[in-house]
């Protein structure tokens, strides 16, 4: 099965106010339809590690792989494009544009790519806003909607461009439960039925165990590796 | 692969939603915009008026025989006392006539050089207005009045009658203002004027000039130089005064100089003739750009911190656009094209306002003695400011865009996700 992430060796310091080791010697990676966590403490490392991967922090030692494709040292302006065409992304607050309605903010990121023509682009939002039943939104000011339905708006708008990858930080962290089912639901389905690799971080142990593997964190290290129960 | 679309749309978006600041910095853009076209075609219309008023009326070179004494005195050439310290008290001027030698031909040379829009001969005269038993001293000066009209706009000057009357009128005269008034005479009347010799000419009054200059107006009569010349008795060949028109007033100093040599006569340039004038213009013009200035930096200061309030309540969307793809250019852009279109819409409004304001003034009457011409405030409608406007309201808009938007593109997004 090729990789569609890869971390190599990678380590992390803050240098203020002192210098902090933050992360060690990462190493390890995400398969193609691979339903990952990383579990961990606040403080191990887990959401410093995911901003690396994502491409948006660079400043750190050792290699990181996207696709099987080295990213490491390339300019900014083509880590943009890489983040835009590959790597969709949910927070733990839901961050839309709240002055843009709901289906703007689900087109923005293809309409940078400028792949397709507009009105393809609005079909394809359109879908994603369908298969995550949140169709009748569409309409509506960002700002307007529920939290829960924000985050399924945020899942969609990092769907858009049929991204290689989706990542997650604690993209449960600020929901009741029952839209953290409802969004950990969304996840497995896209996993299963679309085939989607995604990389989530979280603290929540019933969340990560239910994934396919987990990665353990503390201190800054990998101190665990194992095979959640999803299969 | 910048998409302008997308960029537009969001600063469109961003401007539509925050309305109140958007329309506080176009109006900033406006208000000095429109003060500066306001301000400069009115400062520029009423400078012109007033460099006409003086640069019409005067000659960029005047040529005449100047009454003065000899340099060298007749005992310098006195052999026997040469070396020796030779005093002369009470020197007079030399006696010699105070027309100019050979003005024909000088005239017909001049006439012939391309550097010359014009020459104009001229003849004063000093004369005695009769009224009654009263006599009025005064100057009568003869022109070829259709050649002064062409070079100096002379009707502008005329509050009656035209030039062609006074051309097709031998004993025409055109009577100072001041004079026509003091002696209650009209168009129509005729004149009785004397010459210094005593000989009396009845003349008919064609027109009436005003230059604006009363103690000029109380004296000043123009008649055809033919008409003055038969009143004193001269040929046609006597003339005091040619008055030179040039294309470039540039070259008026250096012209004046090599005709004085050539011609061994004594030639006068604008500059020296009117040299406070410029200075005036000069410092009107500061004064305009400064006021102006000032007022475009205030709006350039009210939009740089538009948008720099913008910027620190959309941090979080800057993340967001730096999150899904967006690079640092692309959000710069975003809002470097805000600041542009602020600049944009306040500049032409401005060029507008500035416009219209211009138009009021225009329409505000404005009469007086001094301007015959002139009814309603004078305004210079020159379209190169309005490009200047614009140029400015682009300019300072980008410059308080630019800080702002760098700082925008700088923002690093995982300071801003993590940091809530």
């Amino acid at each position: 099965m090729n990789k569609v992430l890869q971390a190599d060796q990678i380590n992390k310091h803050f240098r203020k106010p002192v210098n902090f080791h933050v992360l060690k010697d990462i190493s390890f990676e995400v398969k193609k339809g691979e339903f990952a966590s990383i579990m961990g403490k606040s403080g191990s490392g887990k959401s410093t590690l995911l901003y690396i991967l994502s491409t948006m922090d660079t400043d750190y030692e050792g290699k990181l792989y996207l696709n099987e494709e080295l990213v490491t040292g390339k300019p900014h302006q083509e880590l943009s494009h890489l983040r835009n065409k590959h790597i969709g992304f949910v927070f733990q607050f839901h961050y839309l544009l709240s002055e843009f309605s709901v289906m703007e903010n689900v087109m923005l990121p293809a309409r940078k790519l400028a792949l397709k023509s507009d009105a393809a682009i609005e079909h394809d939002a359109m879908e994603k806003l369908e298969m995550l039943n949140i169709a009748h939104l569409a309409g509506k000011r960002a700002s307007r909607i529920s939290g829960g339905e924000k985050q399924r708006v945020a899942i969609a708008r990092a769907l858009i461009n049929n991204p290689s990858i989706l990542m997650g930080d604690e993209p449960t962290g600020n929901l009741d439960s029952y839209n953290a089912e409802n969004v950990f639901q969304i996840f497995k389905r896209l996993k299963e039925e679309e085939g989607l690799s995604l990389l989530v971080v979280t603290h929540d142990y019933d969340f990560a165990k239910r994934t396919d593997r987990i990665i353990e964190m503390e201190d800054g290290r990998i101190t665990g590796n194992s095979a959640g129960s999803a299969r | 692969m910048t998409n302008w679309k997308v960029i537009l749309g969001i600063a469109k978006t961003h401007l539509l939603t925050k309305m109140k600041s958007t329309v506080t910095a176009s109006l900033g853009v406006t208000f000095g915009i429109g003060a500066y076209i306001t301000l400069v075609s009115f400062m520029t219309g009423l400078n012109k008026m007033l460099d006409d008023l003086i640069l019409n009326q005067t000659p960029h070179i005047h040529l005449y025989n100047e009454i003065e004494p000899s340099e060298k005195q007749p005992v310098a050439l006195y052999e026997e006392l040469r070396g020796g310290l030779n005093v002369v008290r009470s020197i007079k001027p030399k006696q010699s006539q105070t027309k100019i030698h050979n003005a024909l031909p000088i005239l017909n040379h001049l006439r012939n050089d391309p550097e010359v829009k014009g020459a104009t001969p001229q003849l004063r005269a000093q004369i005695f207005y009769i009224s009654g038993s009263i006599e009025l001293g005064g100057n009568l000066t003869g022109i070829e009045v259709m050649e002064e009209d062409r070079l100096s706009s002379f009707s502008d000057y005329l509050i009656a009658g035209s030039p062609e009357a006074l051309k097709n009128t031998d004993n025409g005269i055109l009577l100072g203002a001041g004079l026509a008034e003091t002696m209650s005479l009209d168009i129509g009347d005729r004149v009785q004027i004397s010459t210094i010799r005593g000989d009396v000419f009845p003349l008919k009054i064609v027109g009436i000039y005003q230059s604006g200059i009363a103690d000029i107006d109380n004296i000043q009569s123009y008649a055809n130089l033919k008409t003055v010349q038969r009143i004193e008795g001269e040929a046609e060949n006597y003339i005091t005064d040619i008055n030179v028109k040039l294309h470039n007033l540039e070259i008026a100093a250096e012209m004046a100089r090599s005709l004085e040599k050539k011609f061994n006569i004594k030639a006068t340039d604008i500059r020296e003739a009117n040299a406070q004038f410029e200075t005036g213009t000069n410092i009107r013009n500061t004064i305009t750009y400064a006021v102006s200035i000032t007022l475009l930096i205030v709006a350039g200061f009210g939009i740089y911190n538009i948008l720099n309030m913008l910027i620190y309540e959309k941090m979080k969307d800057i993340a967001i656009l730096k999150a899904t793809g967006f690079s640092g250019k692309d959000v710069q852009l975003i809002f470097m094209s805000q600041a542009l279109i602020i600049g944009v819409i306040g500049g032409l409004l401005g060029l507008i306002i500035g416009f219209m304001f211009s138009r009021l003034i225009d329409q505000v009457p404005f009469e007086t003695e001094a301007l015959p011409t002139i009814s309603t405030f004078p305004v210079n409608y020159q379209p190169g400011y309005y490009l200047i406007g614009i140029t400015f309201a682009l300019i300072s808009t980008f410059i308080a865009g630019y800080l702002p938007s760098t700082r925008a593109r700088k923002i690093d997004p995982v300071k801003i996700i993590r940091g809530t």
